[in-house]
C-alpha cells in the first residue's frame, strides 16, 4: 500500500470484494434495479415498533445474509466497519450487537458505505484477512431526525432528495480473484456555501467532481479508462452538475457516468 | 466556464439549473383550498351566530372544530396528501397550525407518550406560540403606554 | 332554536371569505416556492404579522370585511392573540397583556393539544408514497 499523487491510495495486494447482500424497501423494490436486490421488504416496519428498530433489523439482516452467502464463519471476519445517518450510530450498533465480531463505527452521511470500504481495505494491508464493512439507511428515521414528521403538510420541492430505505453489506477478503478494490482516492470536503436542505445534490456535487478529479490526476488515466463511474447519491441535478464541473475542468464523463440516486427511483 | 469560481457564482449557476416550483398551479390550488376551508369556517360561524353565541365565542368554536377535524385527517394519513397538493391552502389556515401539532406528536409516539408525544408535540408549532404570544403581549404594553391602537403609530 | 340558513349561507359573506382566505394563501405559496423557508418560519412570520396589524388596528378591517376568511388563517390567530391583549390590557392594565392574548386563543391551543395528543394514542404515521 502506497499514497500515489496528491491523495491516492494503490494496494500493493488489492483485496477483493468476496460476497456481498443489500435488502431494500418498498420503494426501491419498484425502482428499475429491483431484480439485483437480494431481498425487497413488503412495508417499512418489518414487523418492528419503530423505524430505527426496523432500521437495525435490515442492517442486521443484510449481514447475516452476507456471511451466510461468503461461506465464511463469522469467527474467521477480524472486524467489521458499519455506520447509518442516525445519531450515534444507533441502528448499526443495535443491529450487529449480537454479531461478536470487533466494531468500527464509522460516520460518512451519503459516503458511509464507500467509507467503510476504504477503511476496510485499508485494514486487510495490515492485520485483516477477512473485513465486513456495511451500512443502512431509512426513509422515515431520516425524514424525521433531519427534516418534518412524515404526516406534515408540507410540499416537497423538485430538487429534493428521497432517502433509500434499506442496507448494504460486503466482505473484503485479503486474497481472491477479484473483483479488486486497487485504489482509493478518498475526498477533501468541498462546500460551495448551497443552504438549501432540499438541495443536497447541488451541495455534494463540487466534492464529487473534485475527488473525481483528483483520481484522474493521480493515477494520470482518463474516464474513458472506466466501463462506469458511479457516484452516491447525487441526485439528478447533482448529476448534470458534475457533468458540467468535470466538463469545465476538460474532463467528459457523460458517456459512462451513472449516478445511484437517479437510478435507483 | 467554470461554475465553481465563486460560491456566490456557483448559487446563481444552482439556481438556473433547478427545477422550478409549478408556482402559477401551486398558487391556484393554494387559493381555491385556502378559500374554501376558510369558508367552511364562515359557515360554522354563522351557524354559531344564528344560535345566538357572540362573535368572540364563535370564533373559537370555528377554530376548535377546524382543528379537530384537522387532527383527525392527520390521523387518518390524509392530511400530507392534502397537504401535498395544497400547499399553503391548507397550511395557512388554522388547520396548518394543527397538522404542525399533531404530527409530530404521532412521530414521536415510538418514544413514549410522556417525552414522546407530549415532549416533541411543540417541535414544529412551537415557534409559533413563542412568537404569537409575546407579539401580543408586545402590543399590549405598547397599547398601554401609548393607549392608542391608530396607525400613527407606525 | 330555528336556524335561518339563508342567513348562514349568505353568498356575498361567503365569496368575501372565500376570496380573502384564498389570497392570504397565495402570498404563503409565494412564500413557499419564491424563498426557502421552511413551514414553521412561514406559519411565524403569518402569526406575528397578523399580531401587528391586530396591534396597529389595521387588520380590524379585513375581519369585518371577510369574516372567516380573515380569522381562519394564521394571521387571524395572530389579531386574536393582540386583539385580546388590548382588550385586557383595557380591563385589567399592564397584567392584561400577559393575559389577554392567551386567554382569546385558548380554545384553539388547548383544542389543538388535546386532539394532538388524542390522535397521536390512536394512530400511527404511514409511508409517504410520493
Amino acid at each position: 500500500m502506497k499514497k500515489i499523487g496528491k491523495q491516492t491510495i494503490k494496494f500493493d495486494t488489492p483485496p477483493t470484494i468476496l460476497e456481498c447482500s443489500s435488502i431494500v424497501g418498498p420503494k426501491e423494490a419498484q425502482g428499475p434495479l429491483a431484480k439485483y436486490f437480494d431481498q425487497t421488504l413488503e412495508d417499512e416496519f418489518w414487523g418492528e415498533k419503530s423505524w430505527e428498530k426496523a432500521e437495525s433489523k435490515i442492517i442486521k439482516e443484510a449481514t447475516n445474509m452476507v456471511i451466510a452467502k461468503s461461506g465464511i464463519s463469522s469467527q474467521d471476519i477480524d472486524c467489521v466497519f458499519a455506520g447509518d445517518l442516525l445519531n450515534q450510530c444507533i441502528s448499526s450498533s443495535f443491529g450487529l450487537r449480537e454479531i461478536n465480531i470487533p466494531f468500527f463505527g464509522v460516520f460518512g452521511a451519503c459516503s458511509t458505505f464507500v467509507e467503510s470500504l476504504s477503511l476496510g481495505a485499508i485494514a486487510t494491508e495490515s492485520f485483516a484477512k477477512h473485513v465486513l464493512c456495511a451500512t443502512s439507511s431509512h426513509f422515515c428515521s431520516a425524514e424525521k431526525q433531519f427534516r418534518f414528521p412524515l404526516e406534515l403538510g408540507n410540499q416537497r420541492p423538485p430538487s429534493s432528495q428521497w432517502t433509500v430505505t434499506g442496507s448494504g453489506a460486503a466482505i473484503l477478503s485479503k486474497d481472491g480473484n477479484g473483483p479488486y478494490i486497487t485504489h482509493i482516492t478518498p475526498g477533501k470536503i468541498v462546500d460551495m456555501g448551497i443552504k438549501d436542505g432540499n438541495n443536497m445534490g447541488a451541495a455534494m456535487a463540487p466534492a464529487f467532481s473534485d475527488t473525481l478529479i483528483t483520481h484522474f490526476t493521480d493515477t494520470g488515466r482518463s474516464p474513458s479508462y472506466y466501463d462506469a463511474i458511479i457516484s452516491g447519491d447525487l441526485g439528478h441535478i447533482g448529476k448534470d452538475i458534475a457533468i458540467d464541473i468535470a466538463k469545465s475542468k476538460g474532463y467528459n464523463i457523460k458517456s459512462n457516468y451513472n449516478d445511484c440516486r437517479s437510478s435507483y427511483f | 466556464m467554470d461554475p465553481l469560481e465563486t460560491k456566490k457564482g456557483y448559487q446563481d449557476y444552482v439556481d438556473k439549473k433547478s427545477p422550478n416550483s409549478k408556482i402559477l398551479k401551486n398558487c391556484f390550488n393554494a387559493f381555491w383550498v385556502g378559500g374554501l376551508i376558510c369558508t367552511i369556517g364562515q359557515v360554522i360561524l354563522n351557524i354559531c351566530k344564528e344560535r345566538g353565541f357572540d362573535t368572540q365565542t364563535s370564533g373559537t368554536i370555528v377554530s376548535i372544530l377546524l382543528i379537530g377535524i384537522s387532527a383527525f385527517l392527520t390521523g387518518l394519513n390524509l392530511f400530507n396528501k392534502i397537504g401535498k397538493f395544497a400547499g399553503a391552502g391548507s397550511l395557512i389556515p388554522i388547520t396548518g397550525f394543527a397538522n404542525s401539532i399533531v404530527s409530530p406528536a404521532m412521530e414521536y409516539k415510538s418514544e413514549g407518550y410522556v417525552m414522546g408525544v407530549g415532549g416533541k408535540m411543540f417541535t414544529v408549532a412551537g415557534p409559533v406560540l413563542v412568537f404569537g404570544i409575546s407579539a401580543s403581549i408586545l402590543v399590549g404594553i405598547i397599547f398601554l403606554i401609548f393607549n392608542t391602537q391608530s396607525v400613527t403609530l407606525v | 332554536m330555528d336556524i335561518n340558513w339563508a342567513n348562514v349561507f349568505n353568498i356575498s359573506s361567503l365569496l368575501k371569505c372565500f376570496l380573502v382566505g384564498g389570497i392570504i394563501c397565495i402570498i404563503g405559496q409565494i412564500l413557499i416556492d419564491k424563498t426557502k423557508l421552511t413551514p414553521a418560519r412561514i406559519l411565524v412570520i403569518f402569526v406575528t404579522t397578523g399580531a401587528v396589524l391586530g396591534g396597529l388596528g389595521i387588520y380590524k378591517y379585513l375581519v369585518d370585511f371577510a369574516g372567516a376568511g380573515a380569522t381562519v388563517p394564521l394571521t387571524g390567530f395572530g389579531y386574536n392573540l393582540a386583539n385580546g391583549a388590548i382588550e385586557a390590557v383595557k380591563e385589567n392594565g399592564l397584567v392584561g397583556a400577559f393575559t389577554g392574548g392567551v386567554k382569546a386563543a385558548a380554545g384553539g391551543i388547548a383544542a389543538a393539544i388535546f386532539f394532538g395528543y388524542l390522535a397521536a394514542l390512536i394512530s400511527k404515521p404511514k409511508m409517504k408514497k410520493q
